[in-house]
């Protein structure tokens, strides 16, 4: 038993701490892409994965490499940049800080007093890189504190839940804008050297290139860039193992509180048995901006119903 | 002579005996090494997060209180006497409230008026004629205190509102233990961790009967309260759920939680809010802060609030001048803690006096707190005093005057040196069905600017870890 407000509140905490990373993720993947043909719309599509390209042409003309990193960043009015998600973060940390071990707390606390110290100047070209990683340390910190410091209890299977949820609209999310690179022009999938760039900014937006080089020990192939984004369950960020993650944290949960389930224990349990059973060929047969966009609304839902049942 | 009492040096100039232990090893740390535990201090405070926000700044609102190493110490001896009259006082303060919201014994007897009680901003008309549980009214008191002598302590006000301040004294207590153990140990200084505990009991104490065990909560406004990190630390310490107005929820007349697996009852209600905010219904009808339908279950007796709406009319600077003759009327005792002489404006004679006298007097808002909106008449200058008087004549029933008190002072580490403080001391007296429980101490806190007599952490004011001496000493200097 806790606080209804409470699990809404860890549930948040973990959401922005992972937005963080995959937000860090995207910035780095389109910067990988500098002095390639399709530049700028590899940070168009950066934005447009963050949600935040409306939000974007609201403030600025023309999309540009500095400006798109800046505004994913650290944007006065992106509610999703790295600093807001930090922000928001310690905001509902502190909100439950006596819920939160001492480990978590000191990475949110230590990355919030970070980031008062990092301005505009930190997202330009020569520092870029660095800002990035320190983004995406705290945010490994952050799961390996809650990893191996928290009770295994609700308090624990609420924050997990949040990760997961996140990761999946997330993976979801960089697939859809992308997808369009991966649907098949001719049979063989084999592409030139711009595709192969492309292809791989998909992975690298996830860091998954040295994974499918271990899963496929072949040359990226986009049906391939697919399966181990869709339905790959040994790969971590793959939205079969968020599924697989979701539905093991409502199980528990159910587990805790008597055997009480609801419709969220049933929407998780669905998607995660078609994920389990899918085959990629039928995926892009069915369309797979299709299918994504299906999924990117099934979990937004799920987050309502998850939210009646426990956090209102 | 000095013009101050030195808690560490006495009138003499010669180490008093609570301070030997303390004295020794100023003399003996270098200030450099001093200086690295000062440092290693406020990193820990930090990393706690033990921060206090200020409301009248922009930008940065959290900071930390200033912490200073040198602890101040007071002998058993001296502590005994200091608790009895605590215990003295807070039942006096106690039984007064009952007397407002009840049978107005102290008025018939013309020790105060009908008028000055009803027309009070803190007073409750909704408490009229309601019994608290286990007669109750100030679970929680903070009595600030003042030293001026060896044996002369002083009470300078009452808060029985929402006093707060507690989290420091435990935390200060705890930064000392880990920079300094040996000391504590050589020193025998009494232990206070079990203040949570004590306050716990206090709640639980006054729980309407039922079935299940008592569910206590401590009440917060939010995380962006000045307060939080104490609303948050106490509800952690005593293992009881922190909650907001929009956690709990009336049926019934009765108080529950929202959780996870749907509603539980809550018997207690440690409430960090002003009595305004508690309900929509009963008080302010635009606050978000408080539980729509709370005061009447309150009334109905299924729930407890700590402290009971209305406590706050103690807090009052001219009620404050009537404490000592509430201890002779309630309780048929001579008061034990001195108050200070206290001219209430109200009054001509003491109006007249006041106007002429600003130069070396006090002057106060009666419902002031936290050191804002006072003059401290020998350090103002004159074009302060005439507009304060201004204002004295324009409403002098806002003000009390008091003597300018000569407080006591400590040996603070200030830069590199140590030097000479004023200091204070609120000990937090815990009143229960059952009885009164006090540890040993309280938090002291200190001016840090040079002759400075406001020790407001609101106004650049810091603390000090107070040591209460376990061991009687055999004569004190």
């Amino acid at each position: 038993m806790m606080l209804a407000r409470a699990a809404d509140t860890l549930f948040w905490l973990s959401r922005y701490m992972e937005r963080m990373d995959n937000i860090a993720r995207l910035i780095e993947a389109a910067q990988s892409m500098a002095g390639v043909l399709s530049e700028v719309e590899e940070w168009r599509s950066a934005l447009m994965a963050a949600g935040a390209v409306e939000l974007y042409d609201a403030v600025q003309q023309d999309v540009t490499p500095e400006a798109a990193a800046t505004f994913l960043g650290c944007g006065a009015t992106n509610p999703s940049s790295i600093l807001n998600c930090i922000t928001q973060a310690r905001i509902n940390a502190r909100a439950m800080r006596t819920m939160l071990t001492r480990d978590m707390w000191e990475a949110v606390n230590q990355g919030w007093l970070d980031a008062r110290a990092i301005g505009a100047e930190e997202f330009a070209p020569a520092r870029l890189l660095d800002t990035l990683d320190w983004a995406r340390t705290l945010s490994t910190r952050f799961l390996g504190a809650y990893e191996t410091t928290m009770l295994r209890n609700e308090i624990y299977w609420f924050t997990r839940l949040g990760t997961a949820l996140e990761r999946a609209d997330n993976t979801a999310r960089i697939l859809d804008v992308k997808y369009h690179l991966l649907l098949p022009r001719d049979s063989s999938g084999i592409g030139g050297m711009l595709d192969y760039y492309q292809w791989t900014s998909v992975l690298r937006a996830v860091s998954a290139v040295r994974s499918y080089q271990w899963v496929y020990r072949q040359e990226v192939r986009p049906w391939n860039v697919a399966e181990l984004l869709m339905l790959r369950p040994e790969m971590p960020r793959s939205l079969r193992s968020c599924y697989d993650t979701i539905t093991q944290c409502l199980d528990e949960l159910s587990k805790i509180h008597g055997g009480k389930r609801g419709e969220c224990h049933r929407i998780a349990g669905a998607v995660a048995a078609k994920l389990r059973f899918a085959r990629i060929e039928d995926i892009f047969q069915a369309g797979l901006h299709e299918q994504l966009t299906e999924h990117i609304g099934q979990t937004s839902v799920l987050g309502d119903h998850i939210a009646n049942l426990y956090m209102r | 002579m000095r013009d101050f009492f030195d808690e560490m040096h006495g009138a003499d100039g010669a180490t008093r005996t609570a301070y030997d232990v303390v004295a020794g090893w100023l003399a003996e740390t270098r200030p450099q090494t001093l200086e690295a535990k000062r440092q290693e201090a406020e990193r820990l405070f930090r990393r706690i997060g033990i921060t206090f926000a200020v409301y009248t700044e922009g930008g940065d609102t959290e900071r930390l209180i200033p912490f200073d190493i040198i602890p101040r110490v007071i002998d058993a001896g001296e502590w005994a006497t200091l608790e009895r009259g605590l215990v003295q006082r807070v039942t006096a303060l106690n039984r007064f409230l009952a007397d407002c919201y009840g049978p107005r014994e102290f008025v018939r007897a013309g020790k105060i008026t009908d008028a000055h009680i009803d027309s009070h901003p803190a007073y409750c008309a909704l408490m009229k004629g309601v019994s608290t549980p286990g007669g109750v009214y100030t679970h929680i008191a903070g009595i600030d205190l003042v030293r001026t002598g060896a044996s002369d302590f002083y009470v300078l006000e009452d808060n029985c509102r929402t006093p707060s301040g507690v989290s420091y004294m435990l935390e200060n207590r705890s930064v000392m233990t880990r920079l300094f153990p040996e000391l504590l140990r050589r020193a025998g200084v009494a232990p206070i961790s079990r203040y949570p505990q004590d306050l716990l009991h206090t709640l639980h104490s006054v729980a309407p009967a039922d079935d299940e065990a008592p569910c206590a909560v401590v009440l917060t406004p939010g995380q962006f309260n000045s307060a939080y990190y104490e609303h948050s630390f106490l509800a952690d310490e005593m293992g009881v759920e922190l909650v907001e107005g929009i956690d709990l929820v009336v049926r019934d007349k009765k108080v529950f939680m929202r959780t996870t697996d749907g509603l539980r009852r809550v018997h207690v209600i440690y409430r960090r809010i002003d009595d305004d905010f508690l309900d929509p219904l009963a008080f302010r009808a635009d606050s978000v802060l408080g539980v729509p339908g709370l005061m009447e279950a309150y009334r109905e007796g299924n729930v407890a609030l700590a402290n009971a709406p209305g406590a706050g009319l103690a807090d009052d600077k001219a009620i404050y001048a009537l404490v000592p003759e509430m201890i002779r009327f309630f309780l048929g005792e001579e008061p034990l803690l001195h108050n200070v002489p206290t001219w209430d404006c109200a009054n001509e004679g003491a109006l007249a006096y006041v106007l002429d006298h600003l130069e070396e007097l006090v002057v106060k808002e009666t419902r002031g707190s936290g050191g804002y909106g006072m003059l401290i008449g020998p350090r103002s200058t004159k074009a302060a005093r005439s507009a304060f008087a201004k204002k004295l004549r324009e409403s002098p029933a806002n003000y009390v005057a008091q003597p300018t008190l000569a407080l006591s002072t400590c040996p603070t580490f200030i830069g590199r040196n140590t030097t000479a403080r004023h200091v204070d001391l609120r000990p937090f007296v815990l009143y229960g069905a059952h009885g009164v429980r006090i540890v040993p101490g309280g938090l002291t806190r200190v001016a840090l600017s040079q002759g400075s007599l406001v020790v407001n952490s609101s106004q650049g004011g810091g603390t000090k870890d107070t040591w209460v001496l376990s061991a009687p000493l055999n004569g004190s200097k």
